[in-house]
């Protein structure tokens, strides 16, 4: 029987959500690595059974832990990610140079075809891959070698490399995106890099349509289009149909563009979903009102989804890496909150219940769908 | 023979015991004892002090007969009770960090 499992990580452990396909009624397994943040757990598509988790605290630092069992337990792997070469320096708050200096896993990005290779996004920001399961790590210095990497600062996060994107069609295109650098792409398995932020407009940095300097929160694809990527960024959803050459701005009706989540259904490229956020100071829906935003046209208009959800005197927030879906033929959209509910719908948005009410701050959740 | 304690999280990570039995060959000092707990469980690594640096991370405390060894060079001789296995070196997470 087929089923779903929910990987969620927390501000103080991991925890893992199981159902059948109905997707009604769901066991809670956890917390894994009890009082440890856990930024970020996914499967490998390769042998969902095995799982990448980014296990970090602030006293003890960054371990690497993988499961081979589908999360039932768990063997601590390599844990070193040194820079490559002279580490250099990064742009600080203030504007000076600040040695680049590794503080966590922000992501984990297992390959599409091969379950020993594992790609990590870390702060400050670098890219990271593993070919034997976690056990040693190499960066991919060209991406924090591109000329723009001294400029590059932090976002109020700190400067994370929180999103991959393999392309599913072509091994040796991949897409990245960094708080508050951009999205980057390489086409030749990350020897080199190109930023991709043409046609993004910030107004929070001296440059509004600078080369590098934004702050993207979040990229999304729908593997049969590569080509196709949706991002949300600090403000304005945006869309590129040529791979990140040019974006435009689909936020459309959207009653405000702030905001971190945004993926892509399961079945229909097309359909975008994003969890709207009422400002960057004020990270909590409008109103008080939870609402997903659903567009069936690949942006610019979008409906809300509010069945199920409060609405009202609801003031969380849904992080970037806090919404998934899954592959079943009625599409499954997950998402948590820093309230520490997760959300199940089961039918593509149009209904949700509340599977998880009381855990700590959600800060992930991946989907898989199992045979 | 050294004795070690290691704060709970930590002994979670090892799996082991809090308390840790120690051969340590040489003189006895935060970094040969630090080196025999990364030799014996070495997912510890990078979780007390940095992989290439081996500088005590912030958060991370060093104590010893009632005294504060964090900020002893890491090769200066522990104190002679801990050396004859009287009394425990204690790595300790800060009292900060929320």
């Amino acid at each position: 029987m087929s089923g779903v499992r929910l990987l969620v990580g927390t501000r103080k452990g991991a925890f893992v959500l199981t159902s059948d396909e109905q997707r009604e009624r769901w066991s809670i397994d956890g917390p894994h690595f009890a009082g440890w943040e856990l930024y970020h757990l996914k499967g490998s598509p390769a042998d969902p059974d095995r799982i990448y988790a980014s296990q970090s605290s602030g006293w003890f630092g960054q371990l690497i832990q993988r499961s081979d069992d589908g999360g039932k337990s768990w063997e601590a792997v390599g844990n070193e990610f040194a820079y490559d070469g002279d580490a250099g320096t990064h742009q600080w708050y203030d504007g000076t140079p600040h040695p680049w200096e590794f503080k966590r896993v922000w992501h984990l990005e297992p390959s599409p075809t091969d379950s020993d290779t594992v790609w990590a996004g870390v702060e400050d920001a670098a890219l990271f891959r593993s070919t034997d399961g976690g056990a040693t790590w190499q960066e991919l210095a060209g991406l924090r070698g591109h000329g723009s990497g001294s400029s590059w600062a932090p976002g109020a996060g700190g400067m994370c490399l929180h999103t991959i994107v393999p392309d599913p069609s072509d091994p040796a295109r991949m897409f990245i995106a960094i708080s508050a650098a951009g999205a980057f792409r390489t086409d030749d398995g990350g020897a080199t890099w190109k930023p991709i932020n043409k046609g993004l407009r910030s107004e929070h940095i001296p440059e509004p349509e600078a080369e590098v300097g934004h702050c993207v929160h979040r990229l999304a694809m729908h593997p049969s289009r590569p080509n196709v990527l949706f991002m949300q960024k600090h403000w304005d959803v945006m869309r590129t149909d040529d791979a990140g050459e040019t974006w435009h701005e689909i936020s459309g009706d959207l009653p405000t563009d702030f905001g971190f989540a945004i993926d892509v259904h399961a079945h229909e490229p097309d359909t975008v979903y994003v969890v709207p956020i009422k400002s960057d100071q004020e990270h909590f829906p409008l109103d008080g009102k939870l609402r997903v935003y659903r567009s069936r046209t690949g942006g610019g208009e979008w409906e809300p989804l509010t069945k199920g959800l409060p609405q009202s005197n609801c003031y969380v927030n849904v992080l970037r890496d806090a919404m998934s879906v899954d592959s079943l033929d009625s599409c499954g959209i997950y998402f948590g909150t820093t309230g520490g509910q997760v959300y199940a719908s089961a039918d593509s948005g149009d209904r949700w219940m509340a599977i998880a009410r009381d855990l700590p701050p959600v800060l992930s959740v991946e989907a898989q769908t199992l045979p | 023979m050294i004795r070690v304690v290691l704060p709970r999280p930590l002994c979670a990570v090892a799996q082991t015991e809090r308390e840790l039995v120690l051969e340590v060959a040489g003189p006895v000092t935060q970094e040969t004892v630090l080196d025999a707990v990364e030799a014996r469980y070495p997912t510890l690594r990078g979780t007390i002090r940095d992989h290439v640096t081996k500088q005590r991370r912030p958060f991370v405390r060093f104590f010893a007969c009632q005294r504060d060894l964090s900020h002893e060079p890491p090769d200066a001789p522990l104190p002679d009770e801990v050396v004859r296995g009287e009394e425990p070196f204690l790595v300790v997470g800060a009292t900060a960090g929320g």
